[in-house]
């Protein structure tokens, strides 16, 4: 049986505790996209400033229960610093770790999570990885990761706009 | 089809309900999540099903599946007989003055859709005021805002105070020009129960429609249409013991024969030629295509099951319960703990208030209040509710939401507290 330990692991509870990189940015220059989850009304503000391709600061805004606090959190410590290539990579393999496809929802509950650090490149982010064994949590861990996903695709937009050399949209 | 009489005489003694025997009909209520025994506290979601209502629609395709209005064949006509027969009966439970009035739908969404679209269409135009009030699930309110972008139709709010209460001191304003006023009969995130009556009056007198959204009402208390006084009335069968897949509108017949179909196909017609359709009388002329006759069926058995334990008996118990659930949650959990709604009143007695608990406990966020609970067997709704102009008045982005009904007992609302004292542990930061 999925325990609560499965979910709330030490990890998630301390970045729900001490969510890092809390905050605003000036926008412009920096984007900001926000993000809700239509069931439990959780809402996410992700704030990007992008210099040179890499993300060069990231601020998380919003209120939500303790996967989506933390899950954002923990998404922010993991692409700060990283090319918008990097940062959509590391995105990409959280959503595949996210997605239930592969899981049985009854019966499998007592597999073994492969959530040994490093098992994957995703390190600290692989605690997450119980949240699938609850599929009413995916969406509230994924949450802040499809609002980076929006204001990465803004930044890309901005910066094509600066570049002025884009045909007018 | 009648067929729950013979289950519940021995779960009501002299108008109380005998609630171990009630539990013991609903097969749901009998099994275990992750080894306790469940705790169902979310009945304002949807409500468990008596094996009484399960039997009813098991014997109906066993027994006497066909389509309705259809064929003079034996069968078809013992199911024409009991969507018939179950139009009555709801028409008796909801105190309809007849069963024309009573049109079979989806749900209460669907109902309300279907006086937005119908009657909206034909009777509201730019500048026309729709009167909802704050305490709206997002079904008597997104119909009517689809309604507003189309037609330039004003939505206007009646506002509730910081407990979510209705707030109407500004009312004769509000009621400036308003052509249909669309009132919930009970919340269902605070348990507020709306003066359905009083509002229908003041509505009336400025020339208004009266929609009562009664989906939180009719399960738990004394429903009567007339003394309501409304136009139209809308429930949902899933909430009140039946199954999923039906509900109802009700509405004033002479209202309901000026209005245009909503959904057009087979059922719903005179006449049809290649130049065009004649539609057929109410109630048929809302009821396009086949209908869901299975749990048509089951809702009628939901009904005879609440009719025989007593819908006044069913409030009472109800009433008794939520009193013993508001002190024992003020007892255990003192100012941790905070209720969305109307409170206990100052001589411990609850009035004017349905079993619905909006909870706020500590700093816990409801998500993972519900998780922690789950784990407990116990089963509570986490979320906005689908009123988020509500929850926005009451500071908030999501609420834990437990809900009684006729089922449930002390021993839950127990297991409820407890629950709760071990979600506070496993949050102490
Ligand atoms: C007050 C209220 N109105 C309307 C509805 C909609 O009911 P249904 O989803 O069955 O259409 C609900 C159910 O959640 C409700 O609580």
């Amino acid at each position: 049986m999925a325990g609560l330990e499965d979910l709330y692991r030490e990890i998630i509870l301390d970045h729900y505790r001490n969510p890092r990189n809390r905050g605003e940015l000036e926008v412009p220059p920096a984007t900001m996209a926000e993000g809700f989850n239509p069931l439990c009304g959780d809402e996410i503000q992700v704030y990007l400033q992008v210099d040179d391709g890499a993300i060069s600061d990231v601020r998380i805004g919003g209120q939500g229960c303790s996967i989506s606090q933390s899950s954002a959190s923990m998404m922010s410590t993991a692409v700060a610093g990283k090319s918008l290539d990097e940062a959509r990579d590391v995105l990409r393999q959280f959503k595949e770790m996210m997605s239930i496809h592969e899981h049985g929802l009854e019966g499998d509950d007592d597999a073994p999570a492969d959530d040994r650090p490093g098992a994957s490149g995703l390190g600290d982010l692989e605690a997450l990885r119980g949240v699938v064994k609850f599929p009413v949590r995916i969406k509230c861990a994924t949450l802040g990761w499809n609002t980076l996903d929006q204001a990465i695709g803004q930044s890309l937009d901005q910066s094509l706009d600066q570049a002025g050399d884009g045909p007018a949209a | 089809m009648s067929t729950a009489a013979t289950v519940t005489s021995e779960a009501t003694t002299s108008g109380t309900l005998d609630v171990a025997a009630i539990k013991a009909e609903f097969p749901l209520l009998q099994r275990e999540v992750h080894g306790r025994p469940i705790v169902y506290l979310d009945s304002g979601a949807t409500s468990q099903k008596p094996q009484s209502v399960l039997d009813a629609m098991d014997r109906y395709y066993a027994e006497i599946n066909a389509n309705v209005h259809r064929g003079a064949y034996h069968i078809a006509e013992r199911a024409t007989t009991a969507v018939e027969s179950a139009r009555a009966a709801l028409g008796r439970f909801l105190g309809a003055p007849s069963a024309e009035e009573v049109v079979f739908t989806k749900n209460a969404t669907e109902s309300i859709n279907l006086v937005a679209h119908s009657w909206g269409r034909t009777n509201l135009t730019e500048g026309d005021v729709v009167l909802l009030t704050m305490l709206e699930h997002h079904a008597n309110i997104v119909p009517w805002q689809q309604l507003a972008a189309e037609r330039g139709v004003e939505v206007r709010w009646i506002p509730v105070d910081a407990n979510g209460r209705l707030d109407l001191s500004d009312l004769d304003a509000l009621l400036d020009g308003v052509r249909l006023l669309a009132v919930t009969a009970a919340s269902n995130v605070t348990g507020d129960l709306p003066p359905v009556r009083r509002l229908a009056d003041a509505a009336h007198a400025v020339g208004a429609t009266v929609l009562v959204d009664a989906s939180q009402w009719v399960p738990h208390q004394p429903t009567d249409v007339t003394a309501w006084d409304a136009d139209f009335v809308a429930v949902t069968g899933h909430k009140m013991l039946g199954p999923t897949g039906i509900g109802a509108l009700w509405g004033r017949r002479e209202l309901l024969d000026a209005m245009p179909p909503f959904l057009g196909g087979g059922s719903m017609i005179q006449n049809v030629t290649v130049d065009g359709f004649t539609p057929a009388d109410v109630p048929t002329r809302f009821e396009a295509g086949t209908q869901p006759i299975a749990e048509i069926v089951g809702w009628h058995a939901a009904i005879d099951y609440l009719s025989a334990l007593g819908i006044d008996a069913i409030a009472a118990h109800e009433r008794d319960l939520t009193g013993y659930a508001l002190r024992t949650l003020a007892d255990r959990f003192g100012d941790d703990l905070a209720i969305h709604g109307p409170a206990l009143a100052a001589d411990g007695t609850v009035e004017d208030r349905g079993g619905t608990l909006s909870l706020a406990y500590r700093d816990v966020h409801p998500h993972d209040l519900s998780q922690v609970l789950d784990q407990h067997g116990v089963c509570v709704r986490a979320g906005h509710h689908c009123a988020k102009p509500l929850m926005k008045v009451l500071g908030v982005n999501a609420t834990a939401r437990a809900s009684l009904y006729l089922y449930n007992d002390e021993s839950d609302v127990d297991a409820l507290a407890d629950a709760l004292a071990d979600a506070g542990d496993f949050f102490a930061f």
